[in-house]
């Protein structure tokens, strides 16, 4: 035992001394939290818009008062015809364009048209949708200014309830993934990175040749990257309790079970990247390209799994990282019991079983 | 010397038994793979229906929603909290529920009310589903002439500009080029220099005569060469995959990639002569390239971040050139429209090379 606990001082030593990677690991989830929290979002607002008004009349004059007012647009420019409006597009400097045609005001059926850079489709529609309702309203008020009276029919109303999420907030979503993603940075890709290093520097036959069995050096290896990530986990989850007002609503105690049993995958995870690879250069790029893109994309993270080619749909059923977002929304934001979160518990413990029995059998004793 | 250098530089990258084949293999399968993840379409949102009505319009409205193809129905339940059940245990994401009594309200008062529930945990999801629901249900409206159309005289037609299908793929895959030539140029050129260093065969090379901007240059130019070598690629996968071809010309492309691998080779290498050991360099430039990509307008409109984070961009390289692909891939912009772009990558290009040559020390 005393053997081990000093290759775990060892271990420590490696990584705090180290001044520069620990910082950045220590500071990578604060600027995650950040970024998601306040900086990636796909609100609407302020977008810069030019105006072609050939029309100059009353009505558009307060059409185009109205987009100015309104938080979702900034006005650009005023344009005097469609090529300066093309080149404006051209360049990226708006990403709409409203036309008003001549006489617009004293034409009964004149339509007003809104050109919108469809670049990115999703912002094209919120934007063609968000004008054309500044527009309507303020033909409906001018119609309602004319006849006297607002029309009283109203159809089926829809009552819209946001379940768990009434703010619409971002981080509900984004920071479980963001757990996902730190406990696999530095569970397997700084494990496999520490143990392919012994590897190329040769120190690894010396340890090979110590009384201590391998299994104790690689769990040695392993301890000091646990306790490093539940810092992290720590980390986050304070951060979004008091900075972002995201709830823990289920126990922390499951919480906490739950990460440790993911950090266990992600660490065998590591631990198989090592035998498979030679050089600290492929054990990144494998765990670069192999584990961080696919959560990053079949996670559910930051893509809707449901949008995906059936194809993708399977392939994400082996990412780790889904079950485990999956099962931390549940608990955190939803607060849903132990039993609710059976099923990814137990896939993510067959993942363990399974990595730890291929790793094992690959790991070699001797060089 | 230079041609000597080089020849050293290219045997290591192509006897190496894994880099030659990541280099190619993975970023193909990338640019295959991302676009159809990285779809904000929303598409096949799984329903829940709860009708207490039971009646003829109650089903046409269910039917038309079903007929939108951006619903797929998973079960028909008798009450709310059952439909609850299977939002719960992820099986849905939304719930409509027609309530006792719609027909009758609706014929009598010409008003009736429906309640739409979304799983608000995934806010874009939610909030998308919820609107796209509400639409419809707009649409039903004026079908059924509930409501007065909105068709009465001045209206308001929208045009879509430079992508009509609204094909989210063609405005993610110019995107992902810009993403593969950062992550060749700037991971791989900040692991190199530091693997000498670690491996100590860089002290060979400081007893050289070599002076260190010759041999920055022959650490530059392999990762220049395989830059273009995958845009290349990259764009005979996109023309082959999605049948896209740029808009614009592909000489604005390659010489805006030339400047811009040069200027994320040199921060590689500025990085790397900053380190110590690999695991330095690495970590310190996944730092960097998580910030800028996440900054970049990448997945996100730069327009909707806070203005401390729009002014961060400024500074960010990615930014310009997902820009810069964007623009004369979809709109064909010409070079004298990005005449901006092209000085600021420059000046990036300028400036992370001299910070590589600085911090690079012959001496220990």
């Amino acid at each position: 035992m005393r053997q081990f606990l000093s290759f775990v001082r060892k271990e420590f030593y490696h990584i705090t001394r180290d001044a520069r990677t620990m910082m950045i690991l220590l500071a990578m989830p604060v600027i995650l939290i950040i970024l998601f929290g306040y900086a990636i979002t796909t609100e609407i607002k302020r977008v810069p818009v030019a105006i072609f008004d050939q029309s100059r009349d009353e009505l558009t004059l307060k059409m185009t008062d109205r987009i100015k007012a309104s938080e979702y647009f900034d006005l650009y420019s005023t344009v005097d015809s469609h090529a300066e409006a093309q080149a404006l597009f051209r360049q990226g400097k708006v990403h709409v364009v409203v036309v008003f045609p001549p006489q617009y005001a004293s034409t009964p059926d004149a339509q007003a048209q809104v050109l919108a850079d469809a670049t990115d489709p999703n912002e094209a529609t919120q934007l063609i949708a968000y004008c054309s309702a500044i527009l309507a309203e303020q033909l409906a008020s001018q119609m309602a200014g004319d006849s006297g009276q607002l029309s009283a029919a109203k159809g089926i109303t829809p009552v819209v309830s946001l379940l768990y999420n009434p703010q619409m907030k971002g981080a509900y979503n984004f920071v479980p993934g963001v757990m996902g993603l730190i406990l696999i940075l530095i569970c397997a890709m700084m494990t496999s990175i520490g143990i392919v290093k012994e590897k190329e520097m040769g120190t690894m036959e010396v340890l090979l040749v110590s009384p201590l069995k391998p299994l104790y050096i690689i769990l040695a290896k392993a301890i000091p990257y646990l306790l490093l990530s539940m810092v992290n986990i720590a980390t986050i989850l304070l951060l979004s309790y008091f900075l972002l007002d995201v709830p823990i609503k289920g126990s922390l105690l499951l919480l906490v079970s739950i990460s440790v049993l993911y950090a266990i995958v992600a660490l065998c995870l590591g631990l198989l990247i090592s035998t498979i690879a030679d050089t600290q250069q492929a054990a990144m790029l494998i765990s670069g390209m192999a584990l961080m893109l696919p959560i990053m994309l079949l996670s559910g993270m930051m893509f809707p799994i449901e949008n995906m080619p059936v194809v993708l749909q399977w392939c994400s059923n082996i990412v780790p990282a889904k079950f485990y977002i999956t099962a931390i929304k549940d608990v955190m934001i939803k607060g849903l019991p132990l039993a609710e979160v059976m099923k990814e518990i137990g896939v993510l413990a067959l993942m363990a079983v399974v990595l730890v029995v291929l790793s094992v059998k690959r790991f070699k004793i001797r060089l | 010397m230079l041609r000597y250098l080089l020849e050293k530089e290219f045997k290591q990258i192509l006897r190496d038994r894994f880099l030659p084949k990541i280099i190619f293999i993975i970023p193909v399968m990338q640019l295959i793979i991302l676009p159809f993840a990285a779809n904000f379409e929303m598409r096949n949102i799984n329903l829940s229906v709860v009708d207490n009505d039971h009646s003829v319009t109650s089903q046409q409205l269910v039917d038309k929603v079903l007929s939108s193809g951006y619903f797929r129905l998973t079960d028909v339940s008798a009450r709310y909290d059952e439909a609850l059940t299977s939002i719960e245990s992820n099986e849905s994401d939304i719930i409509l529920e027609i309530p006792q009594e719609f027909e009758q309200n609706l014929g009598k008062e010409g008003a009736a009310e429906v309640l739409i529930a979304t799983n608000a945990v995934n806010g874009t999801k939610g909030g998308m589903g919820g609107s796209y629901l509400s639409s419809i249900i707009q649409d039903f409206n004026s079908e059924k002439g509930f409501t007065p159309s909105q068709g009465m005289g001045r209206g308001v037609r929208a045009t879509n500009l430079f992508n009509p299908h609204l094909n989210y793929k063609i405005y993610m895959v110019p995107g992902i080029m810009v993403f593969l030539l950062t992550i060749i140029g700037g991971f791989l050129s900040a692991l190199n220099i530091v693997s000498e260093k670690e491996k100590g065969t860089i002290e060979q090379i400081n007893v050289t005569p070599v002076p260190k901007s010759l041999f920055l240059l022959s650490k530059l130019i392999p990762f220049w060469i395989i830059g273009f070598i995958l845009l290349t690629i990259a764009i005979l996968v996109a023309w082959v995959v999605y049948g896209l071809v740029p808009v614009g010309s592909f000489g604005v492309i390659y010489l805006f990639a030339a400047v811009y691998l040069v200027a994320f080779t040199g921060l590689g290498l500025a990085i790397s002569s900053f380190s110590s050991t690999q695991q330095q360099a690495m970590f310190t430039a996944f730092f960097f390239l998580i910030i800028f990509a996440l900054l970049g307008g990448l997945f996100t409109p730069i327009s909707s971040m806070p203005e401390w984070a729009q002014k961060i961009t400024l500074f960010n390289p990615i930014r310009y050139f997902v820009e810069v692909m964007r623009m004369v891939y979809l709109k064909g912009s010409q070079l004298s429209d990005l005449r901006g772009h092209f000085f600021v990558v420059c000046l990036f290009a300028l400036a992370f090379n001299a910070l590589a040559i600085v911090t690079y020390r012959k001496k220990e």
